[in-house]
Order: C-alpha cells, then sequence, then structure tokens
C-alpha cells in the first residue's frame, strides 16, 4: 500500500503541517518536519513525499447534487467521465441524481449506478433514489427497497421536477423516517412556471422571455418546511437560489425544523443579466436571479442559512446548447470549477475562510447524504479522502480541458481563482499535479 | 447605421430619422407607373419564416422586390425544419446558397439575435418578429405613419415624434409590437402610456420609459394616437381576464370611447384586428383608422431598412424627388 507525505500544506488554510498517509488511511499529523515516525511504524526512506508548501489542505469535497446521466444519456456523461471531472475538482464522492433514463427508482438502477462507480474507482458515487415512479409525482417509489439495496440509498429527490403534490411530499416525509432517509426537494411550483425561460423581472420583461417567478419557488419552501415541522421530519432543499427562499429557512431554522439546503456555484456568481447574450450556456433552472439573489444567498452560506455548496452539475451535449433559447437544454457542467467559484465568490471576499469552505462542501453534505468516510477531520486514524489546492493560481477557464464528456459550462474565458492539483481517494490517488490518474 | 437590425432599442434617434426620411424617399416610388428600384439588383435577401405570418412576408418580399434584389422565400412548415434540422443548419445551408441578407421571423424571443452574434453566418440578419420580444420594422412603420399624420409629411422630414402623447391598449405581455414600440417612441421623444389588465402588463415593467395604466377612459382624452394590440382568445383561458365580454368592455375601443380622444388624434392597429374584441368595426372603418396606411407603410419602411443595410453609399431615390420638383 501507498505510503504518503505531504509536506508543508496549510492544512484548512491554517498552520503548515505534514500529514502522512499510510494505505488508505491517514496515520499521522504534525507540525512541519514533525512527524514522529517511530510511533507511526512508517519508514522516512519509504514514503513518496508531495512538496505542498503553500498550497491548502481540505478533507475531499463531497457533492450532494451531481447528474452522472447513465444510463440513458451517455452522450452527454458517464458513470466515468462524470467521476474524472469530479476527482479534477477534488471531490470523493459525488450523489447521482435519478432522472436517468430509466429513472432510478428501483433497487436495480441505483445498483447499476453504485457499481459502476465502484469499478471505475474515481470516486464513491451514492445514488440518490426517485421519491415517485417515473418522477412522475403520482405514487411512492419502493424507497425501503433502494435503501437496502447494495447500494444504501438514504437520499430520495424527483430533482428535475418538484414533488409538488403535498400528500405525496408528506406521506414521503413520513415514510423514509422509518430508515433515517431524507427527501431532497426541487422547489418549483409547477403552474407558476408554465412556459418558464428564465428568473421573471426586469430582464425578462425586456427580453420576452417567460418568467420564472421567485415565488414559484419560495412558496414551495414555505409549505415543505412546515409540512417537516408537522411528521417531525427533515427536509432538505435542493439549489435555493433567491433571498426570499433564504428567508423561509432562516425561519424555519429558528423554529427548529429540520431542514437544509444548498446554493450551486453558479448562484453565487452569475446574475440574469447574463441572458442578456441569448446564449443558452446560461439558462438552468432554477434560472440566474439578480444580483440583489446572488448577495443574500453568498451571506446565507457564510452564516450556515444554507447548509452546503452543491454543484447541481448538468451535462448536455454541445447541440442541446448551440441553438436558439427557447429550444435549449436547461442546466451546467460544475464539478470542475465549483472549489474556484466558491474560493472567487466566498474566500476571496472574506464571507469564509478554508476550514469553513470545508465545512460546506465535505464535513455538512457528508454528513447530511450520510456518506461514511467523507467529509471527516484531517486527523490520524480517519480516512485519507484529501485534496490539495493551490489558492494562488489565477487562470482562465477553458472547457477543452475538461475531464466532463460535455462542455456547457458558463464560465468559459473567464478568469478564476484556485486549482485542485491533488485528489486522494482512500489513500489512492486520483488526481496527481492536475492530471488524472 | 449598424450591420444588423434586431431590437428598436439598438437604434439611436439619428438612425430612426434617417430610416424614416429614407421611407418618405421610398414611397415616391409607390406613386410611380414602375414602382421599382435598381438598387439591390443582383443581391440576394431570403425571407425566413418559421411562424406563419402572411402580411409581414409579403410586405417584406414586396419591398424586396421594388428594390430588385431576389428574393428567396423559406418557410418551415414542410421544410427540413419540420424534420428536426436546427436554426443553425437551416441558416448555414442558406448563406451556402449565397445570401446577402435574413429577414428572420421565428417563435422564439432571441432567435434573431443568436443568428446575428452565434457566429453561424455573415449575412445581414433583419428581425421580422421574435417570440414575444421585438419587431422593429413594426415599430419603425408605425412611427413613420404617426410622423406623417401628426408632423406632417413633408414637414416631418429630419423630424421626431417629441412630446406626442401615444397610448398602446392591449396584451403587453406577449406583445413584441409593445416592446419595440415602447422602445422606439421613447428614442423618438414621444410620451408613451400602456393600458390594459394588470395581468397583461408583464412584471418588471417599471423600467421600461412609459407610464403605466389600468384605466382606458381617463387616458384616452390625453392622446395623440391610440394603438390596439390585438388580444387573442386563448388568454381568456389562461385566466388573463375572466371573459372576451368583459375584456372588450373594459379595454375594447369602440365609437363612445373614440368621441372621447381629442379631434386630431389617430387610432392604430398593428393587425390582424380581432374585430368584436379589442376593436369595433366602427372604429376600425372610421377616418381616424389608420390600419390600411400602416400597412402601406410598411413596404416603404422595410425598403429603407434593405437600403440603408445593403444598399451601401449609393443614392436610392434621390432623383426621384428631383423629378418631382
Amino acid at each position: 500500500m501507498s505510503k504518503i507525505l505531504i509536506h508543508g500544506a496549510k492544512v484548512l488554510g491554517g498552520e503548515q503541517q505534514d500529514v502522512l498517509i499510510d494505505g488508505e488511511t491517514i496515520a499521522a499529523t504534525a507540525r512541519q518536519g514533525g512527524i514522529d515516525w517511530s510511533a507511526t511504524g512508517v519508514s522516512a526512506e519509504d514514503v513518496e513525499v508531495i512538496e505542498a508548501e503553500g498550497k491548502v489542505l481540505l478533507p475531499g469535497l463531497v457533492d450532494l447534487h451531481t447528474h452522472l446521466r447513465e444510463p440513458g444519456r451517455e452522450d452527454s456523461e458517464t458513470v466515468l467521465t462524470g467521476t474524472r471531472a469530479a476527482a479534477t475538482g477534488g471531490y470523493t464522492a459525488v450523489f447521482a441524481m435519478a432522472n436517468t433514463f430509466p429513472v432510478a427508482d428501483t433497487a436495480g438502477v441505483v445498483e447499476q449506478v453504485w457499481r459502476l462507480g465502484k469499478e471505475h474507482g474515481y470516486c464513491d458515487v451514492q445514488p440518490i433514489g426517485a421519491v415517485t415512479v417515473g418522477l412522475e409525482g403520482r405514487k411512492l417509489a419502493e424507497l425501503g427497497a433502494m435503501h437496502e439495496s447494495a447500494a444504501g440509498v438514504t437520499v430520495f429527490s424527483d430533482d428535475g421536477k418538484c414533488v409538488d403534490d403535498a400528500v405525496i411530499m408528506r406521506r414521503a416525509l413520513e415514510y423514509v423516517k422509518a430508515f433515517g432517509g431524507v427527501v431532497a426537494q426541487h422547489a418549483q411550483e409547477p403552474r407558476l412556471t408554465e412556459g418558464a425561460q428564465m428568473n421573471e423581472g426586469v430582464v425578462s420583461a425586456e427580453l420576452g422571455l417567460g418568467g420564472w417567478p421567485a415565488v414559484a419557488e419560495e412558496s414551495i419552501i414555505a409549505r415543505d418546511v412546515l409540512l417537516a415541522e408537522h411528521v417531525g421530519s427533515r427536509v432538505h432543499i435542493c439549489h435555493l437560489s433567491t433571498a426570499g427562499s433564504v428567508e423561509i429557512v432562516r425561519w424555519a431554522k429558528s423554529r427548529g425544523i429540520q431542514v437544509t439546503a444548498e446554493v450551486t456555484p453558479h448562484h453565487l456568481l452569475l446574475t440574469d443579466e447574463l441572458v442578456r447574450t441569448y446564449n443558452p450556456v446560461y439558462k438552468v433552472n432554477p434560472p440566474l436571479r439578480t444580483e440583489r439573489d446572488v448577495m443574500a444567498l453568498r451571506e446565507a452560506l457564510a452564516d450556515g442559512t444554507i447548509d452546503i455548496v452543491a454543484t447541481d452539475h448538468a451535462p448536455h451535449p454541445h447541440e442541446d446548447k448551440d441553438c436558439e433559447w427557447a429550444a435549449a437544454a436547461m442546466g451546467m457542467v460544475g464539478l470542475e470549477t465549483a472549489l474556484s467559484v466558491v474560493q472567487e465568490t466566498m474566500v476571496d471576499t472574506g464571507l469564509l475562510d478554508w476550514a469553513g469552505v470545508a465545512d460546506r462542501m465535505s464535513a455538512k453534505p457528508a454528513r447530511i447524504g450520510q456518506a461514511a468516510g467523507h467529509g471527516r477531520p484531517v486527523s490520524a486514524g480517519e480516512p485519507a479522502n484529501l485534496i490539495l489546492v493551490d489558492t494562488a493560481y489565477r487562470g482562465q477557464v477553458d472547457p477543452a480541458g475538461f475531464a466532463s464528456r460535455s462542455r456547457n459550462t458558463p464560465y468559459q474565458g473567464r478568469e478564476l481563482p484556485g486549482r485542485v492539483t491533488h485528489t486522494w481517494l482512500r489513500g489512492k490517488a486520483t488526481l496527481v499535479d492536475g492530471k488524472l490518474t | 447605421m449598424q450591420r444588423h437590425l434586431i431590437s428598436a432599442a439598438d437604434l439611436t434617434r439619428d438612425d430612426a430619422v434617417l430610416i424614416l426620411d429614407t421611407a418618405e424617399e421610398m414611397a415616391r416610388v409607390a406613386d410611380r407607373p414602375i414602382k421599382k428600384l435598381p438598387t439591390l439588383r443582383g443581391r440576394t435577401v431570403v425571407n425566413l419564416f418559421f411562424e406563419d405570418s402572411t402580411r409581414t412576408r409579403i410586405s417584406f418580399e414586396a419591398a424586396e422586390k421594388r428594390l430588385s434584389a431576389d428574393v428567396i422565400n423559406f418557410s418551415a412548415k414542410g421544410s427540413s425544419v419540420s424534420k428536426g434540422e436546427s436554426l443553425k443548419d437551416t441558416a448555414q445551408t442558406l448563406e451556402a446558397m449565397g445570401v446577402d441578407a435574413v429577414v428572420i421571423r421565428h417563435g422564439a424571443s432571441g432567435a434573431p439575435y443568436r443568428l446575428a452574434t452565434s457566429g453561424w453566418i455573415d449575412a445581414a440578419v433583419i428581425n421580422a418578429g421574435d417570440g414575444t420580444h421585438q419587431h422593429p420594422t413594426q415599430a419603425l412603420l408605425d412611427a413613420f405613419t404617426m410622423r406623417r399624420r401628426l408632423v406632417g409629411r413633408d414637414a416631418g422630414l429630419g423630424r421626431d415624434l417629441a412630446g406626442k402623447r401615444v397610448t398602446l391598449v392591449g396584451d403587453v405581455l406577449h406583445s413584441r409590437v409593445a416592446r419595440s414600440n415602447v422602445d422606439l417612441l421613447h428614442t423618438l421623444g414621444a410620451e408613451v402610456t400602456l393600458v390594459a389588465p394588470p395581468t397583461l402588463i408583464p412584471v418588471g415593467v417599471e423600467s421600461w420609459p412609459c407610464e403605466v395604466s389600468y384605466d382606458l377612459d381617463s387616458t384616452l382624452p390625453k392622446c395623440d394616437a391610440v394603438m390596439m394590440l390585438r388580444v387573442q382568445r386563448e388568454r381568456m383561458n389562461a385566466a388573463f381576464f375572466p371573459t372576451e365580454r368583459e375584456y372588450s368592455r373594459r379595454y375594447g375601443l369602440d365609437g363612445e370611447r373614440m368621441a372621447r380622444l381629442p379631434e386630431h388624434a389617430i387610432v392604430m392597429h398593428p393587425g390582424p384586428m380581432v374585430r368584436g374584441m379589442e376593436i369595433t368595426a366602427e372604429v376600425a372603418d372610421s377616418d381616424r383608422c389608420t390600419v390600411v396606411e400602416q400597412v402601406a407603410n410598411g413596404v416603404s419602411i422595410r425598403m429603407a431598412v434593405l437600403y440603408l443595410l445593403l444598399g451601401g453609399n449609393e443614392p436610392a431615390a434621390a432623383p426621384i424627388r428631383t423629378e418631382e420638383k
């Protein structure tokens, strides 16, 4: 088994330390040059030394919201290409959304996705199960069977569609309590968003594109936190995107309701002003909102109202974006740029330190999704799921270099800070000097 | 002038006045026994219509032919588009055949903008109406009609619509005509008021350079021109208003309401009219109503736009004016 000494990295952005990996676990941590070799049973001559002076060492990132597209849309992404993108972006675990073809609404499909992730070995893949059969919102899928399958599903979501029937949502919230599951809601009132193409407001009025009003998200979140309170369940809100949603979640948490929420990197950086280009690379669901929403989301992520960052990595083939706005697919790839966007919007602005980033992008998502062995502290005895980040780096995003099969990034040509140079999944390097192994 | 005409908002005051003045010159061609200029001889223009629109297409076609352009009409129905061909491929196919300008009508807002800015083709792009976004030549022909009627045919040359009060009534939410008119009329110095039930006014209208009112009767005595927008009967089913009759009572223009207008004020409509809904037959057929004039002016405006975008520096109809003198 590999023995690796990471030398001089700033652990969670703090003091420079040495971290020794022995096999799958962290054997020791100490101040720079201070490893007590006799206590570790490892000989200093046997280790591979990674010079990490100046870099930041974080626990491997965990994405609670990834679309891997397999089975069904292998033209846009597969479990292999998606997990390679994940490793490149510093992720050691991703939760694969259920809106595949066929839908991940049975034990068979979730086990297939889980097994593919295990075989490829770039990143742990934890499938999310559909809440309802075929994502149709009418009949509960066999949630218990998916939980008991080899995939051990604990997160359930109809993401892409809202569980809009209040009774179905209530039953799902109640039912998963039996095995400690959580329902992740895609909050979108369907009637209020018929024909919706972008955020409803000043820009949509001018561009003549169908509006996706903030209230369509906020009304569902308000209903669902009240349902969660009523039945004593926990609920997770996917890709929260408006200032009003932040207020509702803040209120719910102050009341002791068990609600957690995620924000995507793109909602922390981009606004609906970009839609003026009619370039569908900016078309996403929920849509890009206003500057005011962006600022509220950043603040909420900093103060903990929003618990985590999740990418909503949504690969699409080129032709689905190289067309007129209304005909284009919704979604953006995000795994390979997420940490850079978070550094740009949260760290470099002083809203969050690197320990905070580790909390929002690793520890908390692992806890919400119950990803065992992920999001753990950087200390002896823990699984060696670690990444090194060159935070001084600045460079332009070049989609041609993506590991993902798709290129639909809104950041093409944009300069962003930070670059993941190394990723270790249980001691095994998946990314070395920015290159996949 | 820019290379494309995508949005009325892209036009400066001087651009717009130049187009209106050029259209006056073009209009004189229509008075001649041979209604043709050699300006675009050897140039090819394609009318690329993804949406049904007989009147706009015919208007462009007449304009193109009067300028001696070679005209290709492409309608999406029964074409490769209905077999799933993309806008990009369709446009590139046409350009490969040597097209100098594309006049595009499309159901998706922004489609002409995409065509002009995505590097798909090099031809000039003229927006003939896109979704609920823009219809700039309609706004230009409306402004042309207003300037002629309210300022004067010759007196209007070189002038804008400063101080004129224009009211647009009806389905603003779904109207590209309304958006284009608000932009252009503002640029030309007119004061615009939108009147509609609140359900048919877009959220975000507060950033538009115009006033908004829900009451037609109080607005009418103060306007120089009132433009009625078509209201599709289907809107009723989506709860934008309770019934056709209620809409008509509150926002339709009938003879009684028309009498509240100042004497010089004109009634406009981009067509096609829904008689009995937003406008009664009495109003539609009255002398104040400029619907037919607007259609004639549409040809002149489209000639002017094609000439200015494609014709370069050659004199257009300048000799004609000399003839008249």
